[in-house]
């Protein structure tokens, strides 16, 4: 078989398995288990990234990878973990709207993403452009996931899923951001991180839960 | 700037003018190196300050003397490719001579005032005040659209910091509120106002919308917008809402600024606008703005005489001046676009002297309420009285001024209405035959105003000057200091010296008409008599009537002392058989304007708090509100707060609901790009 033939395939196959994710993602109840979706979402969008740059023979993009497993896949995820230790919320559930119906409407934004991809991708000349739809319905069901959740936690996870997402329609789409841009947003995901982590544990000090309905009392009537 | 004042002697004049403008600028940033010595900020910035309001009235009385011509220059100042530019003509020099003299008065004073420590450390006090004063200069000056903004905002700006000095209390803040806000709306008009001169062009220099001839639909855009913006600040009926609470909130010294200067820079503006920027004049520009000036004067004579807070009834009274002024305008205009310049530059020269008049007689009166203020620590007229005893100085200096905004002669404000009613009586000369048989009637308007207007000055002298004290303390109230003692005899002397001798301020107002008509009224009659059309028609002299006063007082004086007994006595009046009597027996300030209150009642919206007979501890209160606040303002707060409430609808507070619109909003942009 041809190599970038191959190449191809297990790129779509990654993509599909990314896609696979993040609806279960959508899907899950307790804050533990997103976690470890998340990282795995982390580990498939290194191993795609990886094997970009191995077609591709761009060096940047090993960068990329690297910073990916480091950040995404290792940092990130071991951070949640003590955090939700610490805030004790490991096994917390949600009571999420009604899954069958978040995932019909999760089902018609891939759609609405493939129809958005497909003159983007008759641009693109990269060997990954059939994936830009994949990468633009992985942020759209962040999104959902986000809009969905009710909890502080998840939302930050929602927001990291949808950062992955946006990552990888830049690798599929043109093989990555200049890299200044990409650490940038590694530096400011970081950051913005820590920055959620301190105010997780103000708005339990304040309602005695992470639960975002109670921030309804904030609005002045 | 340093080559153009090598390459051209002629146009050293404008330099030292924006010198001057910038040394205001420094003595304001010279305050803030030390803000808390008043010595150092009153004693010498403030006198400084002064010395350079002279220098200005000097430079801008020299031009208007000698040379005509108009002087330009291209500042290094302002954005790439836009510079700012500046220009002194006969106009600016005018307003630049107005600013000068009455700032030179109202700085001395400030020196004396500001003295005592308000509620802002004096040396922000003294950035605030010098960057005012330069900035209204600058307006003055400013020869394109940009610059023209930049220093109109910066004078609101700082204006809006003053007003509200005294910023610890609530109604000050909310008076300072007002006021930013209709000086928004107003620099927003005037910005479109400009925007509809450059005619398409995209020039924004003063020279190029004088050469954009507008189509009649265009300019009378131009000139709507601009008599919206400039009638804001000028506090033009009803766009006034704003002067009687942000005057009497200021401290004195501002108060006279913001009345006596800024609200001429407006009238600057207006002028500038409809006879210099535009090309062309409709007849029906000038009855509009005569509407508007006669209902503005009618109106602030008639709020000032029921007014019982003294910085009140002195806004309202200046509601009444830039009525009148805008009322000289307005016949200006009527007059321009009838074809016969004479009786324009009458009007329009009447107008100009007013200006200058206000911005002396209302100066001098705010300043002496800021004695009567720092004396008596009282704002309300009723509880004022008898200060002529404790304040001679201030009482004799404010009678000056008093007699003079009452219109009475040999005083100024007589010689602007003499001849703005004389500008009237030309009228019959316009061809509409509907106008004139209207404009008697504003005549008669005028007239009635002028009349309000002494009634008006009456009550605001006698009240507190004349009579009995109404509070016991107010038998220590000190008199005026030294420094306040020059500022307010400064004004006095001017308010006399314009009315002695008006053919000066004709001859000044007579290069501006020259410039903006082609026409002067009749300067050539001998210096001491004031003859605009011709001496037979009417003349006026103010010596000679001066001199017939002086000589028929001091006859009288003298007859009295050497026939009559010739001793003074002081005794008890005849007190109509009352057993004893009280300082407040007295007529009242609510008293006085009673019969005013109920010849115009349907004029007020009135709130009255009758005692009952059988009330042991009566009180009788009475609360005057203007009337268009319920109909046009009240209105607009209450269609914005709809308008807010439904846009307030969207604000549930759920963070999923947010969330759900910025996602909505990205899944609509996409559609679209789609």
């Amino acid at each position: 078989m041809h190599p970038s033939y191959m190449v191809t395939e297990v790129l779509n196959l990654l993509a599909a398995s990314l896609l696979l994710i993040s609806f279960a993602m959508l899907s899950r109840r307790r804050t533990q288990r997103l976690i470890t979706l998340f990282a795995w979402q982390g580990l498939v969008l290194f191993a795609s990234t990886l094997l970009v740059a191995y077609s591709s023979g761009l060096r940047e993009l090993y960068y990329s990878a690297a910073l990916t497993l480091l950040l995404k896949v290792i940092a990130l995820p071991w951070i949640l973990q003590r955090l939700i230790h610490r805030l004790g919320v490991q096994w917390d559930s949600e009571t999420l709207v009604n899954i069958p119906t978040t995932m019909l409407v999760g089902l018609g934004l891939v759609i609405f993403a493939f129809g958005l991809a497909q003159p983007i991708s008759r641009m693109a000349t990269t060997i990954t452009r059939n994936t830009i739809g994949i990468a633009l319905a992985v942020i759209f069901l962040a999104f959902l996931m986000m809009i969905t959740r009710r909890k502080a936690v998840t939302q930050v996870i929602g927001f990291l899923a949808m950062e992955n997402g946006l990552f990888f329609a830049a690798t599929s789409a043109t093989y990555g951001m200049p890299m200044v841009i990409e650490l940038g947003i590694a530096l400011d995901l970081l950051i913005g991180f820590f920055i959620l982590g301190i105010f997780f544990f103000q708005i339990r000090e304040q309602f005695d839960s992470l639960d975002l309905s109670n921030m309804e009392a904030l609005k002045e009537d | 700037m340093m080559t153009g004042m090598t390459s051209a002697v002629a146009i050293h004049d404008l330099h030292f003018l924006l010198w001057l403008a910038a040394a205001w600028i420094a003595l304001g940033f010279m305050g803030m190196l030390r803000p808390h010595t008043t010595r150092f900020i009153a004693h010498l910035l403030f006198p400084l300050g002064a010395i350079l309001c002279l220098g200005v009235a000097l430079l801008a009385g020299i031009f208007l003397a000698t040379g005509h011509a108009p002087q330009m220059v291209i500042l290094p100042l302002g954005l790439p490719n836009l510079p700012f530019h500046a220009r002194l003509d006969t106009l600016t020099g005018f307003f630049l001579l107005l600013l000068g003299l009455a700032g030179a008065g109202i700085s001395i004073f400030a020196a004396g005032y500001f003295r005592h420590g308000q509620g802002t450390p004096p040396g922000l006090l003294c950035l605030q005040y010098h960057v005012f004063l330069a900035s209204m200069a600058l307006v003055i000056l400013a020869d394109d659209a940009y610059f023209f903004m930049v220093a109109w905002e910066t004078m609101a700006l700082s204006s809006y910091f003053l007003v509200t000095s005294q910023h610890r209390i609530a109604e000050i803040r909310r008076a300072g509120f007002l006021y930013l806000l209709m000086a928004h709306v107003g620099a927003l008009c005037i910005l479109l106002s400009f925007g509809v001169l450059q005619g398409g062009r995209w020039q924004f220099t003063f020279d190029a919308m004088r050469g954009a001839s507008l189509p009649p639909f265009w300019a009378s855009a131009a000139f709507l917008l601009a008599l919206l913006g400039f009638g804001a600040k000028a506090g033009l009926v009803p766009l006034h809402v704003w002067l009687p609470e942000a005057h009497p909130a200021a401290p004195s010294p501002v108060s006279a600024m913001m009345s006596g200067l800024m609200l001429s820079t407006a009238v600057y503006g207006m002028l500038r606008i409809s006879f210099d920027l535009l090309h062309i004049r409709y007849w029906w520009w000038g009855v509009l703005v005569l509407g508007v000036g006669l209902f503005s004067a009618l109106f602030g004579a008639i709020f000032a005489t029921v007014q019982t807070d003294m910085k009140r009834l002195l806004a309202y009274s200046s509601i009444e001046n830039i009525g009148v002024i805008f009322t000289g305008i307005g016949l200006a205009i009527l007059f321009d676009a009838s074809h016969l310049p004479l009786f324009a530059a009458l009007a329009l020269s009447a107008a100009l002297i007013h200006s200058l008049n206000h911005s002396i007689f209302k100066s001098l009166l705010f300043l002496a309420t800021g004695s009567v203020l720092h004396a008596t620590n009282q704002r309300s007229l009723g509880k004022l009285g008898g200060l002529i005893r404790s304040m001679p100085w201030v009482a004799t200096l404010a009678l000056v001024g008093t007699l003079a905004i009452a219109g009475l002669p040999p005083l100024n404000g007589f010689v602007s209405e003499w001849l703005l009613l004389q500008s009237f009586l030309y009228t019959p000369q316009i061809p509409h035959a509907f106008l004139n048989m209207l404009i008697p009637l504003g005549a008669a308007v005028l007239a009635l105003t002028a009349a309000l207007a002494a009634y008006v000055m009456v009550k605001f002298y006698g009240v507190i000057f004349l009579g009995q004290h109404r509070e016991p303390s107010l038998v220590n109230a000190h008199d005026a200091d030294w420094l306040e003692r020059i500022g307010l005899a400064w004004l006095a002397l001017g308010c006399i010296a314009i009315g002695v001798m008006p053919q000066l301020a004709l001859r000044a107002a007579g290069t501006v008409t020259g410039a903006l008509l082609g026409q002067t009224v009749n300067l050539g009659s001998p210096f001491w008599w004031l003859a605009p059309i011709a001496p037979k028609q009417a003349s006026y002299n103010g010596l000679l009537l001066l001199a017939g006063i002086v000589a028929v007082v001091s006859i009288t004086f003298v007859v009295v002392r050497v026939l009559a007994h010739g001793r003074m006595r002081r005794t008890v009046p005849w007190d109509c058989g009352y057993p004893w009597q009280t300082s407040r027996m007295q007529d009242t300030a609510e008293g006085f304007g009673q019969p005013i209150r109920h010849i115009f009642g349907s004029f007020f919206g009135m709130e009255r708090e009758l005692p009952s007979p059988t009330d042991v501890a009566p009180r009788y209160r009475i609360h005057i509100e203007d009337r268009i606040w319920g109909v046009l303002y009240l209105p607009i707060a209450r269609g914005v707060q709809r308008l807010a409430d439904w846009v307030g609808l969207l604000q549930s507070g759920r963070l999923p609901i947010y969330l759900l619109y910025s996602f909505l909003t990205l899944i609509a942009l996409l559609v679209f790009v789609l």
